[in-house]
This record gives structure tokens, sequence and C-alpha cells, in this order.
């Protein structure tokens, strides 16, 4: 089925987006290359701006390109890159999932709660708790019927009290003690820390995952049309399932990670995750329609989320206020661009 | 959803009861809360302290009536609670020229920040939630620069006194949101411009064929989310006593989606329902405060209001809302 699938024009790579194409396809030759610069630069557009903005700020600060600045940038991210690739996911199937926060702090609290009983409890708890979280959560979804933005901002209240009730109304934050949970988060491996590296291999698995898999394929069908999906004889309800399941065993890894590296499970952390990770997937050229995207894209868009506000931190006398106000901009900005070069497409 | 006519007779009344919770299942439950409270809860149907609740929620309410039209339209508006701190920082900045031109400066910029998100959404074509978000992470850190990072206190009498006062021992603030809560609804119901925007959110597209004003009506109606918000703003304000642009508003975005969504307007837009947005509001907060009573933690509070609006929306579902 899956290479079905690609000869159907549902993958990724064939078109620019499964809502554009419809009306892409009367328009004269005249415009085809036009087009096609702007679909390969829309799809790009995170990786262009993320290199001039990095070649810019190596000139500009000379701390910029320092190897612990740039060690900084890529643990920073990590985290949030995580969070991020299963928000791509769930995007990709013209979803969306606002629990991601409130899983993230879920995630920590258990590794720290867990973290006495051994690494691989521990881990199995984080893992098996957000994933249990996001079962729930795509079970609604895709059997109920019930849309995603409520379903999980519902679950972002209620995960958010979960992590409230396991910690005695926040009173309690658990520690991690000294061991190989902490390693996990603070030990490093030919220089690079171990967060980094499994960012890294999570990003390489989801690629295959993604691109290469009847499950990633099938995604695209239905983020790009769930009826059509449905008829053409995909598992449109188990994928959509495992689509949220794994956003939120994403997202409780990134928590976990975050725990470990701090020795503790902090109830409060994780608000205003979602946010970001929403961002970091439009600005990596992902519609929110569903059913086109890229994961590269969305890790330019964090690693692009990052480098600025690294540039803000390196301009130094700069208030946490005035750097909002730069993301929000900077946010604004290449939302513009994207959008007009989608449009670009359909004109 | 399964064919009507294919369904057998004995289950017509269950899909009756469905459609009919559907509809008025918020009001429903709001009585149920009010007589549980009534039954099982000494003073809590008080006057002192319904009035309390009542003003407690007027903020929410107020931004809750914004989001209704903007969710109407198919859209979100995720910048309110930032919006809110705009209009709350701007207020000591203007107070010297009194009041009037204060709230004016306040009601103006909400509503050009409302018109910032209309012209994202409507001109150049970006997705609202995407498009409001942009404010929501710039605009509070702009009111906190405006407020030079500190937070002000408010010592004009006449804002003073609407944050407290009362008329026909209703507070004032509740009068204020009973009265925008009437315009909101005719502008609804009645006007043309309330047509417009159900069109719209209904299919925006056919709306364009069919010459109306698509662009327009969206700014307007983001337009219309962050007056509304500023007036919040605004109002939250008088009632503390002081700007505080660092804390007001925050997270209040999920309160008034909440509150719309539980009162029974679809996010698939082409439909309003103000008094039920005003009742999903009330519901939440006298969810909250009765939990409160009965010594439920807060994070039990949470996963209550979580099924709450999981159970609305289901029942919304399965009660066919067209």
């Amino acid at each position: 089925v899956s290479t079905q699938l690609q000869g159907a024009g549902v993958g990724p790579q064939e078109e620019p987006a499964g809502p554009l194409t419809e009306a892409g396809a009367q328009t004269g030759l005249g415009t085809a290359r036009g087009e096609r610069v702007a679909a390969l630069l829309q799809r790009n557009g995170a990786l262009i701006v993320l290199v001039l903005v990095g070649l810019v700020a190596s000139l500009v600060f000379a701390a910029f390109a320092t190897s612990g600045n740039l060690h900084n940038i890529a643990l920073d991210s990590s985290f949030l890159a995580l969070v991020a690739f299963g928000m791509t996911f769930v995007i990709l199937t013209g979803g969306i999932d606002l629990s991601v926060g409130s899983v993230y702090a879920l995630g920590g609290v258990l590794i720290a709660q867990a973290s006495a009983h051994g690494t691989l409890v521990a881990v199995v708890a984080a893992l098996g708790g957000c994933a249990a979280v996001g079962l729930v959560q795509g079970l609604v979804i895709a059997r109920g019927g019930l849309p995603p933005f409520i379903v999980t901002l519902a679950g972002l209240l209620a995960v958010r009290g979960l992590v409230l009730h396991i910690t005695q109304e926040g009173a309690q934050v658990p520690t991690i003690p000294p061991g190989p949970v902490r390693t996990l988060g603070q030990g490093s491996l030919l220089s690079l820390q171990y967060p980094v590296w499994i960012t890294l291999v999570a990003f390489l698995v989801l690629l295959v995952v993604l691109n290469r898999t009847r499950f990633g394929q099938t995604l695209f069908a239905i983020g790009g049309r769930g009826d059509a999906a449905r008829l053409m004889g995909l598992s449109v309800a188990r994928s959509t399932t495992l689509v949220y399941v794994l956003s939120a065993t994403l997202a409780g890894a990134a928590g976990a990670l975050v725990a470990a590296r701090s020795s503790s499970g902090v109830p409060t952390v994780g608000v205003g995750v979602e946010l970001n990770a929403i961002a970091a997937v439009v600005i990596g050229g992902t519609l929110l329609t569903g059913g086109a995207g890229t994961l590269q894209g969305t890790l330019c868009g964090v690693l692009l989320l990052d480098v600025i506000q690294n540039c803000i931190n390196l301009v130094g006398n700069l208030d946490s206020s005035y750097q909002s106000v730069v993301s929000g901009v900077f946010l604004v900005s290449v939302v513009i661009v994207q959008t007009l070069l989608a449009r670009r497409q359909r004109l | 959803v399964a064919d009507v006519a294919a369904l057998p007779a004995q289950r017509f009344d269950h899909r009756a009861l469905s459609r009919w919770l559907a509809v008025n299942g918020v009001y429903a439950a709001l009585v149920l809360v009010l007589l549980v409270d009534g039954v099982l809860l000494d003073r809590f149907l008080s006057v002192d302290n319904l009035r309390t609740q009542l003003v407690q929620v007027v903020p929410i309410l107020i931004v809750a009536l914004g989001m209704a039209l903007v969710i109407g339209t198919e859209g979100i508006d995720l910048s309110v609670g930032a919006v809110m701190a705009i209009a709350a920082a701007l207020l000591p900045l203007y107070l010297g020229y009194g009041w009037v031109v204060a709230v004016l400066v306040a009601l103006v910029a909400g509503g050009l920040c409302g018109v910032l998100n209309g012209a994202l959404v409507a001109v150049v074509g970006v997705q609202p939630i995407i498009a409001t978000l942009a404010l929501l992470v710039a605009g509070r850190g702009l009111a906190i620069v405006l407020a030079g990072g500190q937070s002000k206190d408010i010592l004009d009498p006449t804002l003073l006194s609407f944050g407290s006062a009362r008329t026909f021992g209703i507070p004032q603030t509740v009068l204020l949101a009973a009265v925008l809560v009437v315009v909101v609804g005719l502008v609804v119901r009645r006007t043309t411009f309330g047509r417009q925007l159900l069109a719209v959110g209904g299919n925006a597209r056919a709306s364009r064929l069919a010459g109306l004003p698509v662009g327009r009506t969206l700014v307007a109606v983001y337009a219309a989310s962050g007056v509304l918000a500023a007036i919040a703003g605004v109002v939250a304000t008088a009632r503390l006593n002081a700007s505080n642009p660092s804390s007001i508003g925050n997270l209040i975005e999920l309160s008034a989606i909440t509150a719309v969504v539980v009162g029974g307007t679809p996010l698939t837009g082409g439909r309003v329902r103000v008094i039920g947005t005003v009742a999903g509001a009330l519901l939440m907060q006298l969810l909250q405060a009765t939990l409160n009573q009965f010594n439920v933690p807060d994070s039990t509070t949470q996963v209550v209001q979580a099924l709450v609006i999981v159970v609305a929306v289901g029942l919304q579902r399965s009660g066919g809302t067209p």
C-alpha cells in the first residue's frame, strides 16, 4: 500500500500541498516555474532564514559562532524539538495537540517520582504514563469523533490537574537522586549532551517513520482528505490515535529529559510549550490544514526560534519583555512570508 | 452520524433527548449546580456570594463574547489576554488627561490589535491560531514595556468607584457585562453584520461568491474581539485598583474558549450562541466555586472542568447540532 500511495502522489515529495494543487492544476505553464520556486522556498523557508540569521549573527556577535554557544543552542532546542516533532505528526493529520505542555510536566514529574526504583522503571513510568494520556485523547478524537482542539484543550487542563494531584497540589517537588537517571539529562558523549543525541536519534527515526512507512504515508493521506483516506481503506482511526500517542510520548520524553537535567520534576513547567511547538511547526512550513509538511522544516523552525532567542540574549541588556516583542514580530514576519509563498502556489 | 430515517422508532426518544441536551445541556447543568449549592451548601446562594461570583466572572464573560464572535467565523483569538494587558498598561499613562481619554485610548488600542489580527487573517490569509499567537507572544511584552516594567496603582476616583460601586445592589461591572451581552446578542441576531459574520463562518468561499464583504467582516470581528478584550482589561484593572500588565488576563483565552464551547458554539463556525456563552462562563465559574466550597483540591477541579468540556462537546455532537 505504501508504494501505491506514493504513486498516487500522496507523499510530500511529489506534491507541494493537498489543498493547493486542485487550483494549481488550472494555472498556465508560464507560472509553473515561479510556482515551483515558491514551493521550494515555502518548504525550505525555515532553513534559508536559519542560514541567513546564523550568518548575520556570527558576523554581528563574536560570541555567537563559538563552540560553547552552539552547544547551548543545540541543548536548549533539543527539548522543544522533541515536542515539535510530535506536533508535526499531529498537524499533518489536520489535528492539533494543545495538551503537550501539561504532558511535558507530567513526564518530568513521573520520571522524578519513579527514579528511586531504577532507571528502567523511571523511563517506562514517564513514557508509559504520557503515552497512556495520548492514547485516551487519541481514542476520544479518532473513535469519538470530537474535535482535536477541544479534546486536547481538556487534556491540557486535566493533565495539569493530574500533575498537581501527583505532587500534593504542587507542594512537593520530586527530586532525582544522583545516578543514571540524572545522567540522561546531564551526561555527554563526544562532547554532545545526551538530550541532543536523543533528539537527533528521534529525528532520524521519525524521519524514516514519516517518509518510508505505511503509517507515515497514511498520515499525509488523512491530512490531505480524511474521508478519501478512509474510502481508500486506510486505517484512519488507528493512525490518528497513534499520532496522539506519539505526540504525548515525545512531549513526555522532553519533560523527562528536562527533569533529569534539573534533577527534579517541577509540576509547573511547560506552560505555553504547545504554542512554541505549534509556532516551530508552522515556521517549518507545515500547513495547519494538514496533508503537507516536513520534519526537517520543523527542526529548522525550532532552531530558528532558539537562535533568535540566543541573539536577543547576546545583545545583553535587552530585558525579557523586549525579547517577547521581538519574538512575536519575528514570528509574524516568517508566517506572513510563508503564507504568501503558499498562496502564490494557489494563484 | 446515523441516518435518522433508518433508526427504529424506540430510539427516537433517545435522539430527541440528546438533541435537547445539545441545545439546553449547559442551562440544565447550570440549574443543577445551583440546586446542589442551594441544598448542600449553607449560604452559597446568598446574595453576597452570588455577587462575588458574578464580579469574578465578568472579565472572562466579556472576553468570551468577543471570542464567540471570532469562533462564529471559524476563527480563534489567542491574543485576548495580551490585549487586556496592553489596555491595562495604557490606562495609567493617560489618566492624567481624565478617565474618558484613558479608557478611549485603551479601547482604541484594543481595536487596533484586533484590526492587526483581522488583517493577518483576512488579507494575508494566515491561519487564525497563528495570526493571533504572534500577538499573544508580543502583546504582553509590549504591555510590560509600556508600563515601564512595573504595576501601577490606579488613583482615578471614577475608575475606582466603577470597580466597586453598585447600582440597585448590582455591581456596575456586572451591569456593564449585561449591557454588552445584550448588544452582542442584538448584533448577531438583528444586524446585517451579524448575518454576514455567520455566513462567513458557515462558508467563507460561498460568502465571497455571493458578494459579501468577507475581508471587511473578518477584520471587524477581530476588532470587536480586541475592543471587548480591552474593556475586560479596563474592568479588571478598575476592580484591582491597579494596573498589572504582567499578570492580568493570563491564560484567559483558555477560559473564554471554554465558556464559548461549553455554551454550544461550534468551533466549525457559522453559529454563535451568545446566551449559551454567558451560561457557559457562569457554569465554569460556579462549578469551580462549588468544588472549592466542598474542599475539593484544585487538581481535581481541573479534571472535572476538562470532563465538562468533553461531555458538553460530545453531547452537542451526538445531538447533531446542525
